[in-house]
């Protein structure tokens, strides 16, 4: 476990600035407690200081996880956000995409998000911007990338693709073994 | 008056007709009763009165391989109507144990389950409990699930399942966050509120110990043996994601699941080591509440892992018990006795057998004398054994808690809770080794008194660690006397 270099913070916070944008401060000055990210085993981690103290006792190898765990670093040196940090990202996200009942299921398994099942989304969206993906009941589902601003997607069939699937939270169960 | 007379006479001779009806009836009733199981048997066993097989027979009956469901079915209900009244009962020549032996080989061969386990179990209860315990393991227990409180609230969840399609209803008075499932027409474990970790799949006795631990907010906690992590994240809902909760599980590959779980249901307070529990006041110790979910043999989950029945001997359960008391000693270190919100350790097993509980609860509290039981704050459960089969356990055992299948509806369980008080080794191994009654450690300290010190003789000593005392305060002890200026030097040199 060490703190992060500075390519890795950059790495780490231009991945994170795509969905959260300048909400990014609320993750570093917290009101209520002095939180850090530290990288073990490269995956990257977001615990309270009081914790992170506590889990240095632990020794590497058998450290498994502590607070929040955001993503890992890839081979080749690129950082990959997990769903883990839906959390985060559903609390500070600038702009936002719900989609309908029947489209839940259709995402859960690692699909795009199509225009028919599209509930709402937040006015002038960008194209390829970081979104957050709700269910219309307000349950964060996943992230992903817009395919197209939200201007754009009027003129659109149904069966076009709207959002890019990045991430969602039937991971837990499809990949497991992978994840952690 | 006379009609009064006559009316008042007429109706004493009602009274006491009536009486002697009733006790007619009564007599009647009984003879039935008796009569009634007689003539049952008898036509079970084709008019002829039930017969215990001999020695011999038992044993043509083995060689012949697999007997007759029915027969032995048969068999069993006799044997356990023999053994509720034996001496009225009972075929004359023949003895107890020739009736238990047979009706535990039969357990054994129409439940399958071997030999040992079988008679195991059986001990723990009456004749009549253990068969009903026994069919209990053949039917599955309801599914249930825990509201996870960091997310969502039980009302709002019902409601979204239920419109969902899945019928359910609070499991009891006992939890409030609790649910328990009656059908589906989705998978439960693969919902978008599962997904987004609205609740977790859980058995209702896995509440169970964590209730008992009652963890607070900010403090800090262990789960020694915690995946798949259902009591885990538990705790960290009861603690209000504050504080902090070591999740430690000895099995690597069983970790992944615990942390996808501790993720999946947002408990940020969680931190997943995976260590052997043993070593662990050598990691940390200083823990306000230790979760002891130790590593059993899970008799009392046959109906969900039906292997154990053939599965388990005796070396089986010797190993078991033997590092539940390695388990139990390390995670009673592992707390400090200073805390000032807890103290409290929870030592629970998914087993029903007593050499997996109460024997190692007793080991613990003789082994450390500072640790002793309270109430665990479980408003219902059996109460532990304080005696069994001989074997004689400290008194306060009863404070312990026993789950049956067939009493509570849920898993078999069991759950103690210890306080442990401040105290040095040093004093615990002092006192001599019988039971920790009040009686008895009276006279032991003041057999201590007798021996008595010479305060004379130690005054030097006593001196010197005031005034190193004062030292440690930052303040400056007093000029040395010249008599104990020597005794200083004795003990520097």
């Amino acid at each position: 476990m060490r703190p992060l270099t500075e390519d890795e913070s950059k790495a780490v916070f231009t991945k994170l600035a795509n969905y959260i944008g300048k909400n990014i401060i609320h993750l570093i000055d917290r009101p209520d407690e002095r939180y850090c990210f530290r990288l073990h085993k490269d995956r990257v981690y977001y615990a309270t200081e009081t914790s992170m103290r506590l889990a240095i006792s632990v020794a590497r190898p058998s450290l498994v996880s502590l607070g929040t765990c955001f993503g890992k670093f890839t081979k080749s040196g690129k950082f990959k956000l997990h769903i883990m940090a839906l959390d985060y990202l559903a609390q500070y996200a600038k702009y936002k995409v719900w989609i309908k009942p029947n489209g839940e299921m259709p995402f859960l398994y690692g699909n795009h998000v199509l225009k028919a099942h599209l509930g709402r989304i937040t006015e002038d969206t960008p194209e390829h911007q970081g979104v957050v993906i709700f269910s219309m009941s307000d349950v964060p589902l996943g992230f992903g990338v817009t395919a197209r601003s939200t201007v754009d997607t009027r003129k659109l069939d149904p069966t076009a693709i709207i959002v890019f699937h990045q991430a969602d939270v039937g991971e837990y169960l499809r990949d497991e073994e992978t994840l952690f | 008056m006379a009609n009064m007379e006559a009316r008042s006479r007429a109706m004493d001779e009602k009274a006491t007709r009536e009486a002697a009806l009733d006790e007619e009836e009564l007599k009647a009733a009984e003879l039935s009763e008796d009569g009634d199981l007689d003539v049952d048997m008898d036509e079970n066993e084709d008019g002829e009165p039930f017969r215990l097989p001999t020695v011999d027979e038992r044993e043509q009956e083995k060689a012949n391989g697999i007997p007759d469901i029915h027969v032995v079915q048969q068999r069993m209900k006799a044997c356990v109507h023999v053994l509720g009244n034996f001496r009225k009962r009972a075929e004359s020549g023949r003895s107890r144990s020739e009736y238990v032996g047979q009706l535990i080989s039969d357990i054994a061969s129409y439940y399958g389950y071997n030999e040992f386990l079988a008679e195991k179990l059986f001990q723990l209860f009456p004749v009549p409990e253990a068969i009903e315990f026994f069919e209990a393991n053949e039917v599955p227990r309801p599914v249930t699930i825990r509201t996870n409180t960091l997310r969502t609230r039980r009302r709002d969840l019902a409601q979204t399942l239920i419109n969902r399609g899945v019928n359910l209803e609070p499991i009891g008075k006992w939890t409030n966050v609790g649910l328990q499932v009656f059908e589906s027409s989705v998978p439960i474990g693969a919902t978008p509120e599962y997904l987004a970790g609205h609740y977790m799949l859980q058995a209702a006795s896995s509440f169970l110990p964590v209730i008992a631990l009652s963890p607070q907010p900010n403090e800090r906690v262990l789960d020694m043996a915690s995946a798949p992590g259902g009591k885990t994240t538990y705790m960290a809902a009861l603690m209000q994601n504050t504080g902090i909760v070591f999740a430690n599980d000895a099995n690597k590959a069983r970790t992944k699941s615990l942390t996808a779980n501790v993720h999946r249901l947002g408990c940020k307070n969680v931190v997943v080591c995976s260590y052997d529990g043993r070593e662990f006041p050598r990691v940390m110790g200083g823990f306000d509440r230790v979760l002891l979910d130790a590593p059993c043999s899970g008799t009392g989950v046959i109906s969900k892992d039906s292997s154990v029945k053939v599965n388990k001997s005796d070396r089986d359960f010797t190993l078991l018990s033997h590092l539940q008391k390695q388990l139990i000693l390390c995670a009673i270190d592992s707390i400090s006795p200073d805390s000032k919100t807890g103290g409290y350790l929870v030592y629970s097993t998914c087993s029903v057998t007593v050499d997996e509980n109460e024997a190692v609860v007793d080991y613990a509290l003789r082994k450390r004398r500072n640790v002793k039981l309270v109430e665990t704050g479980l408003s219902f459960g059996r109460e532990g054994f304080a005696q069994y089969r001989g074997k004689t356990f400290n008194p306060n055992l009863r404070l312990t808690r026993r789950f049956y299948p067939h009493v509570h509806n849920m898993d078999g369980f069991f759950v103690a809770k210890f306080k442990i008080e401040k105290g040095s080794k040093r004093d615990s191994n002092n006192k001599d080794e019988g039971r920790g009654v009040g009686d008895e450690k009276l006279e032991a300290d003041q057999k201590e008194e007798e021996v008595g010190f010479d305060s004379d003789e130690d005054r030097p000593y006593i001196e010197e660690s005031k005034r190193r005392r004062l030292k440690a305060k930052g303040l400056r002890p007093p000029a040395r006397v010249n008599q104990t200026k020597t005794a200083t030097i004795d003990t520097k040199a």
